[in-house]
């Protein structure tokens, strides 16, 4: 698929409309793939394969400013990208998508944390995952090994794809709310337990901001040294509590539960919860919604009805005692 | 001076200027009783409430929080309300799924003509806070020393 793409790029950036592509290149390790902006010169180095997990829309804002680009989304990339044209971060106008096929990408800690170690390199046949090691090739099925946020893929149509090249394959798994539900039924000392347990692992590098397409102010209240809160060494005992719940909360109705915060977490710290959870929420009180299906939808928290139920709700809906 | 040494509660009370804010002063000119650890926070409207408001008042020290303002419907922005309410709504059913106790946040809609709710309402909330105890979850230690 991979020559598929690039015969397709050459082709496209040989009209000269466009000035590059957003796409993903091979990184340090076996598995690390890194997000760029590539040139016919350099079209060689573009890489797609099942490591290329991460969300490209976000590099849109910056880099199709003024200037067309051609970016390679996966199915729920689109998602991300309708959003931010819906809050006219990107100009729909400037970008050529190419919606890419996906059949669920591989998370290489899954890989690490299962015991394999002395990876030198990395290869696909079918659904088994072959894998050398200084000690000998290995064999692994791919859906053991897939991204949390591939368990819970919202589906394999591409929804703003100006095209499509290759097959992708819904691979959701289960029922998505499940651990929000699981949090939900304990009492609220051992939610906080748990909250207090995850997030003290925080190391504030700020990588779930950034990851995030939808978390791209221009200006972040975090980076202000008079917040108190701007970095780790600033912040104090529960202080990334306060940092967790707005970076949530400023996404809230935004979220395309893309899955980014949590892959891009270092710590592993379940972030997409918070996520998931005012998702839920907002399913609940004010009708099914899922951000970014479709360019210029209004969000729930920028609407409203007259018969909205009021803030005490809360102590009346079920979860928890 | 003596030193009052038994604990009472923080209250952060934000009021919207044309109807909470004018039903507490209703509740002071008609000398209606509610407990002085209310402080209340004067705010042009009650969707003007930046969830980073309650988040901070919780830090430095509030025990509870509460937002008052129009009736859904008599807004003076017509419809700030409405937006205050979803948003509140998400923001505390957020905190509560993060273990913070349901009771110390609260919304409750006040007129200006409601001197006796805004009185009835504060010795509520300062009662079921007091029940609760201090905040220790939300709160930044730092300030407390």
């Amino acid at each position: 698929m991979q020559e598929m793409i690039v015969n397709r790029l050459r082709e496209l950036l040989a009209s000269g409309d466009y000035a590059g592509v957003i796409g993903w290149s091979k990184g340090e390790t076996p598995f690390d793939r890194t997000p760029g902006l590539f040139t016919e010169k350099d079209l060689d180095r573009l890489c797609y394969d099942s490591f290329c997990g991460s969300n490209l829309s976000k590099y849109l804002i910056a880099n199709a400013k003024d200037k067309k680009v051609i970016a390679l989304l996966k199915p729920c990339d689109c998602y991300s990208f309708n959003q931010m044209c819906t809050e006219h971060r990107i100009q729909r106008e400037n970008v050529y998508v190419i919606g890419v096929g996906c059949k669920g990408k591989i998370d290489g800690e899954k890989i690490r944390n299962g015991g394999i170690k002395g990876i030198t390199g990395v290869s696909e046949e079918g659904d088994l995952l072959k894998i050398e090691t200084l000690y000998g090739e290995k064999e692994i099925s791919r859906k053991d090994v897939l991204l949390d946020k591939c368990l819970s893929c919202k589906g394999k149509e591409h929804k703003c794809a100006d095209e499509v090249i290759g097959e992708s394959e819904d691979t959701s798994v289960g029922n998505k709310y499940e651990l929000v539900e699981k949090l939900d039924a304990m009492t609220p000392e051992e939610r906080f337990e748990f909250w207090r347990g995850e997030l003290s692992k925080c190391i504030r590098c700020n990588a779930c901001r950034n990851a995030c397409p939808a978390c791209s102010c221009i200006k972040c209240v975090f980076d202000n040294p008079k917040s108190g809160v701007e970095n780790k060494a600033a912040a104090d005992d529960f202080e990334e509590n306060l940092f967790h719940i707005i970076r949530a909360y400023h996404v809230a109705g935004r979220c395309t539960d893309c899955g980014e915060c949590s892959r891009a977490c270092p710590q592993g710290i379940p972030l997409h919860l918070l996520n998931r959870k005012i998702i839920k929420d907002i399913n609940e009180l004010y009708g099914d919604y899922q951000a970014g299906e479709e360019i210029g939808q209004r969000h729930p928290l920028t609407d409203f009805t007259f018969e909205d139920d009021e803030p005490s709700v809360v102590e009346r809906r079920g979860g928890g005692k | 001076m003596s030193v009052n040494k038994e604990w009472t509660p923080n209250i952060v009370a934000f009021c919207c200027n044309w109807c909470s804010y004018a039903g507490a002063d209703l509740a002071g000119s008609g000398r209606m009783n509610y407990p002085a650890n209310v402080k209340i926070i004067r705010i042009p409207c009650s969707c003007r409430l930046n969830p980073m408001f309650v988040l901070r008042a919780f830090q430095r020290g509030a025990d509870g929080v509460i937002l008052c303002g129009c009736h859904p419907g008599d807004c003076h922005y017509s419809t700030g309300n409405y937006y205050a309410r979803r948003r509140m709504t998400v923001l505390f059913s957020l905190l509560d799924f993060m273990g913070i106790e349901r009771g110390r946040t609260r919304v409750e809609w006040v007129s200006a003509a409601e001197g006796a709710k805004f009185a009835a309402t504060m010795n509520d909330f300062v009662k079921t806070v007091t029940e609760l105890g201090e905040n220790k979850k939300l709160g930044d230690l730092r300030c407390k020393k």
